[in-house]
């Protein structure tokens, strides 16, 4: 049985090699409600002009729907202010952003940076860059058997040396949600600012950054129904206020002169160029269409997802799971292997009944060597999903050992 | 997409078959060779003795698809001139880009033909041709080997 969401999708109208589309690759992109692409399309059809510069209607208009965004978005995450909010292309921008404004400027030789073993590349190979330059060390923060950091390696590794804790909310590979409160306190007492990556988890739950104190959020449009192009960076204010510009150019200026220039006040001193506010608008129209739906509902629904999935996976005998044993702190992703098929293979054979997932490295290779393994199948859900997408994977997956010409 | 078109019998079997898949010992030339995108890597051997291809093997981790096409690449040139190797290597390459479809020149690829309908599925392309370019960059550093070789002894 499907749920109404899914007429709000037209992409999940569409069938695959004569199958439904059953959609099973949220944690690397969400489709896109109507609303959504509606947003966008009207935004070209009636309302384009370049923001913050001209005098006329349409240029004010712009302006007025830019940060009217902004302010949607400062809402949704719980933040003081909008000068706090910054719009990127995506969390990988925000993040080297934050890599090179603030680790380039505030991290010191000696100093440690702590990231955890489950990170994406994203947040991974900036601050590999910030340490090599400043002669900073990179410190990881290594999960258990279970995939879940412990008190004990969080107060084990964050110190008085460190100055930079960049965590992920939640595992893009396992879908485990790290303990953001324990990290952000712990950091704290040490001096040291929290980054968090909110990519796999604003979608998915409410994240205030105000209840949890978090320094600085990053998180992409895209993951959350919004069009591609399009991220978000939080940073408090006093913090964003010392940290110097990353890019720079246009719109970012208060005054230039030949040999100098002095600086917008924020948010516009990280913003430099044209925006991308058709996305934006997008972003903000996706950020109503989940208010609508509700991130406790979101939740739930995942949750529900997960609890009907895994049970049934955990009967194959051909199927090894990966980061499935407590579901009380995991969104709608679950890793799992087929026995003797490389998850390319099996990618590939599940397409063939319209079941979309992911299949290789998922952006983490040392989070992959650390589990041992190659590569992974990864399932991701939203809240659009259905028992009736868990039945068809759960039969598709039936069939890929035999395609290869092994028993089951 | 049929399924069956691409995981034929044949591509089933050379991918459980470790006939191929083992270290060699005295390889005159070793190279890797990988997809990052995908973690597909592998590892090739070959034992090149006067321009003869006297072994090859390899050794690593991948998809049936690039496993079963480095297992047939291997039955091919295994005994072959590496300009022989060349030629199997142009026409596969050239059968996967669709620009070599006539019946009688396919024929010296004998069962790796069976990869001809990889091209339907072009997120496995890479898969299927991640081996033969290797070998290519391999028989490159060999000739490169034999031309030093012949000319430090002049």
């Amino acid at each position: 049985m499907s749920n109404n969401y899914v007429n709000d999708f037209p992409i999940l109208q569409k069938t695959m090699n004569g199958k439904r589309l059953v959609y099973l690759d949220n944690g690397a992109t969400t489709q896109k409600p109507l609303s959504v692409i509606n947003a966008v399309q009207e935004y070209y059809a009636a309302f384009n002009a370049n923001p913050h510069r001209g005098a006329y209607e349409l240029s004010v208009k712009a302006t007025q729907i830019y940060e009217d965004a902004r302010e949607k978005v400062r809402k949704f995450l719980g933040a003081e202010k909008t000068s706090e909010i910054i719009f990127t292309k995506n969390a990988t921008e925000s993040l080297n952003l934050l890599a090179y404004s603030y680790g380039m400027t505030f991290i010191n030789p000696g100093d440690e940076i702590v990231i955890s073993i489950a990170e994406h590349h994203s947040n991974i190979v900036p601050w590999q860059q910030v340490a090599k330059a400043k002669g900073a060390t990179l410190q990881y923060l290594y999960v258990n058997e279970a995939g879940i950091l412990t008190d004990e390696e969080i107060e084990k590794k964050i110190s008085s040396r460190t100055k930079i804790v960049a965590v992920t909310q939640v595992s893009n590979v396992l879908g485990i949600i790290n303990p953001i409160e324990k990290i952000v306190h712990k950091a704290h007492s040490v001096g040291a600012v929290v980054i968090i990556d909110g990519a796999q988890s604003v979608p998915h739950f409410t994240v205030d950054v105000g209840a949890l104190d978090i320094d600085f959020l990053v998180f992409s449009g895209h993951k959350m129904l919004a069009p591609m192009g399009v991220g978000v960076l939080y940073g408090k204010e006093h913090l964003l206020d010392k940290m110097p510009p990353f890019l720079s150019g246009g719109d970012m200026i208060e005054y230039v002169w030949e040999q100098d220039t002095s600086f917008a006040p924020l948010p516009a001193k990280f913003e430099a160029g044209t925006q991308n506010v058709g996305g934006v608008l997008g972003l903000s129209a996706a950020i109503d269409y989940i208010e609508k739906v509700g991130s406790s509902n979101i939740e739930q629904i995942e949750k529900e997802l997960i609890h009907y999935a895994i049970p049934k996976l955990q009967q194959l005998p051909f199927i090894t799971l990966y980061g499935c044993e407590g579901l009380s702190k995991k969104t709608g992703v679950i890793s799992f292997n087929v026995k003797d098929i490389h998850p390319h293979d099996a990618s590939s054979i599940l397409d063939a009944d319209g079941v979309a997932i992911r299949a290789g490295h998922h952006c983490a290779h040392p989070l992959m060597q650390y589990l041992g393994v190659n590569a992974t199948c990864r399932a991701s859900f939203y809240f659009y999903n259905t028992r009736e997408d868990v039945d068809a994977l759960i039969n598709a997956l039936g069939r890929v050992r035999g395609v290869l010409g092994y028993g089951s | 997409m049929d399924l069956s078109e691409i995981y034929t019998e044949i591509i089933a079997e050379h991918n459980k078959s470790k006939r191929n898949k083992k270290q060699m010992e005295n390889p005159t030339v070793i190279l890797k060779g990988r997809n990052p995108s995908c973690g597909d890597e592998i590892e090739l051997a070959l034992k090149v003795e006067k321009n003869i291809i006297q072994d090859a093997s390899f050794t690593g981790v991948g998809c049936a698809i690039s496993q079963a096409s480095t297992s047939m690449m291997i039955d091919l040139i295994r005994g072959q001139t590496i300009k022989k190797a060349q030629l199997l290597i142009d026409t596969f390459l050239g059968m996967i880009k669709r620009e070599i479809t006539e019946e009688d020149q396919l024929e010296i690829l004998d069962e790796a033909v069976a990869l001809q309908n990889i091209s339907n599925m072009p997120a496995r392309v890479k898969c299927a041709v991640l081996s033969w370019h290797t070998l290519e960059s391999a028989i490159t550093m060999e000739e490169g080997k034999i031309s030093e070789s012949s000319q430090s002894s002049h």
